[in-house]
């Protein structure tokens, strides 16, 4: 049956139809004169360019509708280098469109497939060369070779070892202690329990040896958020609720989830939000997950006053802070 | 003989003498290379990266890539006195101290977002059409290639400057790196240097991303272009056109013209943007410290529909022999994204395996003509875009005045319920437009005239479309199933079931009209 389906044809190219430009000479002329004006436009842009590096004062600032405060010198650079480019490509497409031969040409496509013999004297030629090497022969070469080439891949692997030390115990400690003073960031000033308001949230670091000097890397465990709630709004265990002092609460800042700064407090709803990925934390409840993709509340630090009445810790954090990592002992929270 | 044909002719010689190189550039001069808007966005792509090498060594010139401890003292006064690393003290430099600095910064950031945009859309382009068909697989699998690194270059390149955001975004990929098991802790102390942030991660990166990335881009890129020009490029089909032959105009002179002038096009454009959009404006966030985080932090885009699913990912955590496993980070991170890749670079294998189609193909398909190939396009694109969409949920809950509770919750139904229906969809109107073409060959185009008949019938006049168009409607082949009874290699087995299942599927499409259905009309034809 199916041969005597009839299928539509191919009519083949449509025949030429020539542009204005190609026969009228007035049209040529026309066109070769917009070229030419987008080529010179193309120019004043390169003299604008030029001219606003040298004459134009860095910081001059003009105030543009839509725009907005402007710097000018940078705009004016930045319009320049535009037109010196655009006006390029536009003269050269035009130039093409408008005066260069646009009939189609058609080429042959070759097959890439080579003719049959030569694909099998290649075949012929590779086995013949493997066996004139011997390889296939001499196995104790070719084992030992396997053997070398394999090994010779883990000196460079070795070599990078020393990019960092070993993690050690590290994310399992911060720089907490029992009888760490709480330090306001960024000032560093101890804390009076009777400084923090209700309903405020300040970020504290922990008082470091003398000598030592704080670095980003310290802070990126030890950042603490300590909160005033009224007592009552607590909802928590007797062990964490001794954990807290007159209403004052103190969590690790760093997200479980992925080590952002959970920075975002909802003080009618005591929630914590970190703002990379949405965790929310309910205060309330010992900063329990309860939306987003972190599986673990923040780590509560243990607070109490010294004698001075300034806010210390009363141990260091139970648990590691911030996000997981395969050696992380998570049975305890 | 005029003294320039003398020095061309004498250049030509020398050059020939030594390669022998004449019979190559005179054969490929006129070498010819089909036109259509859509085989620009490649092209695009390449622009855009020579926009990206360019500017990237403009502004390596001044910019510092060291975590080394300084104190801002430049012109950019509220951040005057403030503790700051070398690196976001040079980029503030560059902004406000360098003339042409901060246009420089703002059209390689520009441009990194269009050389990432071209890329999806020529991937979209080749997919759709089917141009990664034999015998091109090699350059789909490079192509790939180039958009996971070029993910990762531009991931590295807005992490450079030290800011606020980019430090959290860092902090971000080192999370990822740590919930790695058994190895993750070890990658993190190693890629860091020691613990985060360090003063380490800057530098190697700095090196990763303006030497080795840039390095491999132009390895792959030169490949790429390569066999394209080896190959010959696809063509859409057409009158005259075929598997056989490519038609359209001549590299000297129209599409140097073309191709040359397009570059400088899209360089203005991105200068354009880098002139008058703001873009990263680095200042306004301030230097990067653990402790602090901007409201409403996000990725580039390209970055956003990954942020969008870490984001969506329920809390799922794994605690067992005193050891840590983050499902919440690694199926969002690593393994969604590593299927999605991985299908992306073994589909031309796959669906070669599904059809049995071991021709070469120089004709693209319309998209409507591989209903499958399609709608399972549109599916992976649904499901991105709502990833997308997620990434975005803080600054859409914000403007929409919406919870971002509610968005997550629509995401985190909406990716397993709307991409199997997107395709459904897709695939029914793939089938609807083909059933418009059979209409359009065999019944004509409307022509909006309506006649009465004699005895009152209303009945719009048809016209017939012309041979071109007939031509262009019915060249497809229709696939059909493997031929029954299928082979007995091919059904043995849970995979031949699939593949006769998937095969079967392929299948289901209009039979393209022929000039026996026409003829057959006519007959009985008013």
């Amino acid at each position: 049956m199916s041969n005597q389906i009839e299928r539509f044809q191919d009519p083949g190219l449509p025949e030429h139809v020539h542009r204005n430009a190609d026969v009228d000479p007035r049209a040529a002329k026309r066109a070769e004169q917009q070229v030419a004006i987008l080529f010179l436009l193309s120019a004043a842009g390169t003299v604008l360019t030029i001219a606003s590096y040298i004459y134009v004062k860095s910081s001059t600032f003009v105030y543009l509708p839509v725009l907005g405060r402007t710097d000018l010198q940078q705009l004016l650079l930045g319009i320049g280098l535009t037109a010196a480019t655009l006006f390029i490509g536009l003269g050269a497409i035009q130039w093409a469109k408008k005066l260069m031969p646009d009939e189609e040409v058609i080429a042959e496509r070759h097959e890439f497939r080579s003719e049959e013999v030569d694909r099998e004297e290649l075949v012929s030629t590779f086995k013949e060369r493997a066996d004139a090497s011997g390889i296939g022969r001499r196995s104790l070469i070719k084992r030992t070779l396997g053997l070398a080439l394999g090994l010779v891949g883990l000196s460079p692997l070795v070599l990078l070892r020393d990019t960092g030390p070993m993690p050690g115990e590290y994310l399992n400690k911060t720089d907490w202690a029992a009888g760490t003073r709480l330090l306001r960031d960024p000032d560093g000033q101890p804390i009076l329990a009777s400084d923090i308001e209700v309903g405020a949230v300040t970020q504290v670091l922990p008082e470091l040896p003398a000598g030592v000097e704080r670095t980003l890397e310290n802070t990126g465990k030890d950042a603490v958020l300590l909160l005033r709630l009224r007592p009552e709004d607590f909802n928590l265990d007797p062990e964490r609720l001794s954990w807290t002092h007159e209403g004052i609460i103190a969590f690790s800042k760093i997200c479980t989830h992925m080590g952002c700064a959970v920075a975002l407090y909802e003080q009618q709803t005591h929630h914590l939000l970190c703002p990379c990925h949405q965790s929310t934390f309910d205060v309330t409840r010992a900063a329990k997950v309860i939306f987003g993709p972190a599986a673990r509340p923040l780590p509560q630090l243990a607070i109490t006053v010294d004698a001075d009445g300034h806010l210390i810790a009363k141990q260091p954090f139970t648990v590691p802070v911030g996000p997981s990592f395969w050696e992380r002992n998570s049975s305890n929270g | 003989m005029k003294t320039s044909q003398k020095v061309a002719g004498a250049t030509a010689n020398y050059v020939d003498e030594r390669t022998g190189a004449a019979k190559w550039l005179k054969k490929n001069l006129t070498k010819v290379f089909p036109d259509h808007w859509s085989f620009m966005l490649g092209e695009i792509c390449l622009y855009s990266f020579i926009i990206l090498l360019l500017t990237g060594t403009f502004l390596t010139f001044w910019f510092d890539p060291s975590q080394r401890e300084v104190v801002y003292h430049g012109s950019y006064l509220p951040l005057s006195g403030i503790h700051m690393s070398a690196a976001y003290d040079s980029t503030l430099h560059l902004s406000f101290d360098v003339r042409g600095g901060l246009l420089m910064r703002q059209i390689h950031h520009w441009a990194a977002l269009i050389f990432m945009s071209a890329i999806v859309a020529h991937l979209f382009r080749v997919f759709f059409t089917g141009a990664y068909r034999k015998p091109r697989e090699f350059n789909w699998l490079i192509g790939v290639g180039l958009l996971t690194f070029g993910i990762v270059e531009g991931f590295l390149g807005y992490s450079l400057p030290d800011d606020l955001l980019s430090g959290t975004g860092i902090r971000i990929a080192e999370a990822i790196l740590q919930a790695i098991p058994v190895v993750g802790s070890y990658l993190a102390f190693f890629a860091f240097g020691g613990p985060f942030p360090g003063t380490a991660f800057i530098p190697r990166i700095f090196i990763v991303h303006v030497l080795l990335l840039p390095g491999l881009f132009l390895a792959l890129i030169t490949i790429h272009l390569m066999l394209v020009w080896y190959q010959k490029h696809t063509q859409y089909p057409g009158p005259g056109r075929t598997e056989k032959n490519v038609v359209g105009y001549p590299l000297m002179p129209v599409y140097m013209a073309k191709a040359g002038g397009f570059f400088f096009v899209v360089f203005g454009v991105t200068a354009f943007l880098g002139a008058v959009a703001s873009i990263n404006p680095i200042w306004l966030y301030g230097p990067y410290t653990p402790g602090q985080i901007s409201a409403g932090s996000q990725p580039d885009w390209y970055m956003g529909w990954l942020d969008g699913l870490v984001r969506a990912a329920p809390p799922l955590e794994t605690h067992a022999f005193g050891h840590t496993i983050s499902w919440n980070i690694l199926i969002p991170g690593l393994i969604i994204p590593g299927i999605l890749f991985t299908g992306m670079a073994l589909y031309p294998f796959i669906e070669s395996w599904i059809t049995g189609d071991k021709r070469e193909h120089h004709l693209l398909d319309r998209p409507r003509n591989a209903p499958n190939r399609t709608a399972l396009g549109v599916t992976a694109i649904t499901f991105i875009l709502i990833s997308l969409l997620n990434g975005g949920n803080d600054i859409i809950a914000t403007h929409f005045h919406l919870t971002i509770n509610g968005i997550m919750w629509f995401t985190r139904i909406g990716l397993f319920t709307i991409p199997p229906i997107a395709f459904v969809v897709t695939k029914r109107i793939c089938l609807s437009l083909q059933r418009a073409d059979r209409d359009l060959v065999l019944h004509g185009r409307e022509t909006g005239r309506l006649v009465m008949m004699p005895n009152g019938e209303m009945l719009e006049v048809h016209e017939p479309i012309s041979e071109a168009q007939k031509w262009t409607l019915t060249q497809h082949q229709t696939p059909e199933a493997l031929p029954a009874p299928l082979p007995a290699s091919a059904t043995v087995g849970l995979k031949g079931k699939i593949r006769a299942r998937l095969n079967r599927a392929n299948a289901v499409q209009i039979p393209a009209p022929t000039l026996t259905d026409l003829k057959e009309l006519g007959d009985g034809h008013h």
